[in-house]
């Protein structure tokens, strides 16, 4: 006698839990389908709608410190004229809104989604005229990164370290490391000068150096050391602690475990 | 004729015939009998003097092969090695080789990170060396001068790591070799003029790194092993320090011989010692020059850094405030140079010539083989502390940077926090240390009159709780017990009848030095105390 096998022609228990997750799956992804299309129709650049979103974007996350025209107030400055690119950095890396106010708006979290961050940089732009997202050609890496490295170590490295490690400022204010920064943001960074970084217009460094410092940077980014473990690429602060603890510390404990009586 | 040589009538081994032929052309075995059965005691800490020897071998193995490659030229050449981000950049044929040895040469970047590890390893180990032989007191008479060839070999290795860190003209060593052109040009008078003999007119020029390499590769490696030789001979000739244990006194040496088990001991940690260095330099990167590029006057990095053993005078520069620089006499003079230059010159005078002044203060003229332990001599260990206290400050300013960003601090506040570290520290980490090393006496004393806690409570008849205290055994109160106190110098007129100024000062300083102390159980007291506890 098999208990287990005779029909009793009754649903499973669980059918209804099923079909119903069944249905929201569809539902859902239909909605998702259909939403992402239109999303996809609205991010034109420019165009009336996308910047009445960013506006709203604008009025409801921005307007309490940049004023209700971004026109600025005692607590924050005006964005008119800073350009598309300055917003696509500052909320694309999620400094900005601000968390608390500190020595430098830091990077944390991404608070809006990509569209929205596109809506509220084009609302920025048609405010007045700055400078733009960058094209992809620019920030993929396909330049050279021998005249990138260069101008790095000219033009960067003094604060942001010769390996984009980072570096400390005055009060508090610090250089972030560039390990895990994207084109599109290096580039927005160096156009608009965000926090303490002064800005480098095309005429200090043309489009086509940027291009090349981001190759260098990308390149760093995708090759490890090949000398091994690189201990935060900090130079000879980080090397010398090591060899004092690890270093000296492996030594030390052997030359206990050497001297040490036998029982 | 046929006569029978006499002797050899058994036959004999291979390697006693080969052991007597050497040994009747060299008379080897005098030597071998002599120092086979000397006696080297056994401490882990005696062994941090052989890191270091053993460290400076691999250093100087690995930089023998360096040298097949490397090209001390400044004369510049567009690079054409298998690193994609310095292709066709124009450097100095040092860096384009030093490029080749690290990417192109087969093994290179092992034996160049070996090279620097080891380098590294070699300083520190001295560092800890020599603060052993401080709290231990073993630079005591008749070692004084194994002090002085000792830190001499300190001051001879932060040469030869400087010189080779500035050896493969990056942008590090070229900023590094900056910072010593400023230094020597805020020196008056002289300045300037030294600067241009080193560099060969003005910074950087194109003779320095040839320079640096002759120095770096013949100078200071021969006074080094020179110096070795001479410090080694000293040990064979003092022989070595030893711990208080019962047999061993000022005139013995205790421990294994040399042959065979120290020398057993000593050959296998070489290889522990280059086995770590060789995993090490295998797995982490150092001095990355590919990251650092050529050296150009104008670029400097963030986090720019000279090697650890350098720090202390970087951090010393690092910590003068500013607008200590004015013009005088129609010159510049630059005290925020100066002060730290002469900070440091009177810091180093004061260690190398620590033993003497400690000799002055005591007036002891005994031979001192056995080695005190720190608490026992609470003066000079919190005088040890404050130095190292000072010294760390300066090393720690060194990074201060790399502590503001990783801490989350203010570079200002780094700053005058290490600035209070080094000007009151050294007088809080005095105090607190005499205070720890008086404790630790006390406790010593009262473990030897009284046994130690064994944790073993007893109700007595009439009801009282009582701890048992467990005596302890001879071995053990020998080490407690057997030491020396100082009484502070008692003033007396000399036979003219005066009391000199310098035995005013000397009696001042054995005041300072021996005011408070705690004198060690005497045979009495232990008697008295055995006594009264078995009532």
């Amino acid at each position: 006698m098999n208990r287990s096998k005779r029909r009793t022609g009754r649903r499973h228990p669980l059918a209804t839990v099923a079909l119903l997750a069944l249905g929201l799956v569809f539902t859902g992804g239909a909605y998702a389908a259909f939403s992402t299309g239109t999303a996809q129709a609205e991010a034109a650049p420019n165009s009336q709608e996308t910047i009445d979103e960013g506006s709203k974007l604008f009025q409801a996350n921005c307007a309490t410190c940049h004023g209700l025209d971004a026109q600025g107030t005692a607590n924050g400055p005006s964005l008119i004229g800073v350009g598309a690119a300055a917003v696509d950095f500052q909320v694309g890396t999620g400094r900005m809104p601000m968390q608390m106010s500190g020595p430098q708006a830091e990077k944390k979290p991404v608070q809006f989604t990509d569209e929205q961050v596109k809506q509220l940089a084009y609302y920025v732009a048609s405010l007045g005229p700055g400078p733009d997202i960058p094209a992809d050609s620019l920030v993929n890496g396909g330049g050279d990164a021998a005249n990138g490295a260069e101008l790095f170590r000219i033009n960067c490295a003094m604060c942001h370290n010769v390996a984009g490690a980072g570096g400390a400022l005055t009060e508090g204010k610090f250089a972030p490391p560039l390990t895990d920064v994207t084109g599109v943001h290096i580039y927005e960074a160096m156009v608009t000068g965000p926090q303490n970084m002064p800005v480098f217009n095309d005429l200090n460094i043309s489009p086509e150096d940027k291009r090349d410092i981001i190759t260098y940077l990308q390149y760093v980014q995708d090759n490890r050391s090949p000398g091994g473990f690189e201990l935060g690429s900090l130079g000879p602060v980080a090397e010398g602690l090591f060899i004092w603890i690890f270093g000296l510390g492996a030594i030390v404990a052997i030359t206990v475990w050497i001297t040490a009586k036998s029982n | 004729m046929s006569t029978a040589t006499p002797t050899a009538p058994q036959r004999r081994s291979a390697t006693a015939a080969a052991s007597n032929y050497i040994d009747e052309r060299t008379s080897l075995s005098v030597f071998v009998k002599e120092l086979g059965r000397k006696a080297f005691p056994d401490h882990w800490s005696f062994l941090l003097g052989e890191v270091a020897l053993f460290s400076f071998v691999v250093v100087l193995i690995t930089g023998t092969f360096l040298t097949f490659f490397f090209q001390a030229s400044m004369a510049e050449v567009e690079y054409d090695g298998s690193y994609v981000p310095l292709k066709g950049v124009e450097m100095s044929v040092a860096m384009a080789s030093t490029l080749d040895i690290s990417f192109d040469i087969r093994g290179g970047l092992f034996v160049r990170q070996m090279h620097h590890w080891g380098a590294l390893l070699f300083v520190a180990a001295i560092g800890l060396h020599m603060l052993r032989v401080f709290f231990t007191g073993a630079f005591r008479k008749p070692r004084e001068l194994n002090w002085v060839i000792g830190f001499t070999m300190f001051i001879l290795a932060m040469g030869e790591g400087f010189t080779g860190y500035s050896l493969p003209d990056d942008l590090l060593s070229g900023n590094g070799l900056r910072i010593i052109d400023g230094m020597i040009k805020g020196i008056p008078l002289i300045g300037t003029w030294t600067s241009f003999l080193l560099f060969g007119g003005e910074f950087p020029g194109t003779a320095i790194v040839g320079r640096l390499y002759s120095l770096h590769i013949l100078l200071l490696p021969a006074l080094l092993v020179a110096l070795v030789a001479v410090h080694l001979l000293f040990v064979v000739v003092h022989k070595h320090t030893h711990y208080a244990a019962p047999g061993r006194t000022q005139q013995n040496a205790v421990g294994p011989p040399i042959l065979p088990i120290y020398a057993a001991k000593a050959g296998g940690f070489f290889f522990i010692v280059f086995g770590v260095l060789a995993l090490i330099a295998s797995m982490f990167t150092i001095n990355p020059i590919w990251n650092y590029g050529p050296y150009d006057p104008s670029p400097v990095s963030a986090g720019t850094q000279p090697d650890w053993y350098i720090g202390f005078a970087d951090g010393a520069l690092r910590l003068i405030p500013p607008g200590w620089e004015f013009v005088w006499l129609d010159r510049t003079w630059s005290f925020n140079i100066l002060v730290p230059l002469i900070a440091l010159g009177l810091f180093i005078l004061l260690v190398v010539s620590y033993p003497f002044i400690e000799a002055f203060v005591t007036g002891d003229k005994r031979e001192h083989h056995i080695a005190d332990r720190p608490r026992n001599a609470p003066t000079r260990t919190a005088i040890g502390a404050a130095g190292v206290t000072f010294y760390a400050g300066l090393w720690a300013a060194a990074s201060s940077d790399i502590l503001a960003t990783h801490f989350r601090l203010t570079m200002e506040g780094v700053i005058h926090a290490l600035q209070a570290v080094v000007l009151i520290g050294p007088f809080i980490a005095y105090f607190i240390a005499k205070r720890v090393c008086l404790a630790l006496q006390k406790k010593d004393r009262e473990i030897v009159l009284h046994g130690y806690e064994s944790g073993r409570i007893v109700k007595l008849p009439g009801g009282e709780f009582i701890e048992v205290h467990q005596p302890l055994d001879e071995y053990d109160r020998w080490k407690l017990v057997s030491y020396e106190t100082n009484q502070p110098l008692m003033l007396r007129p000399n036979d003219r009848g005066k009391i000199t100024v310098a035995q005013k000062i000397r009696a001042g300083m054995s005041r300072w030095f021996f005011e408070d102390r705690i004198a060690p159980v005497t045979k009495g007291e232990l008697e008295a105390s055995h006594h009264s506890s078995q009532h």
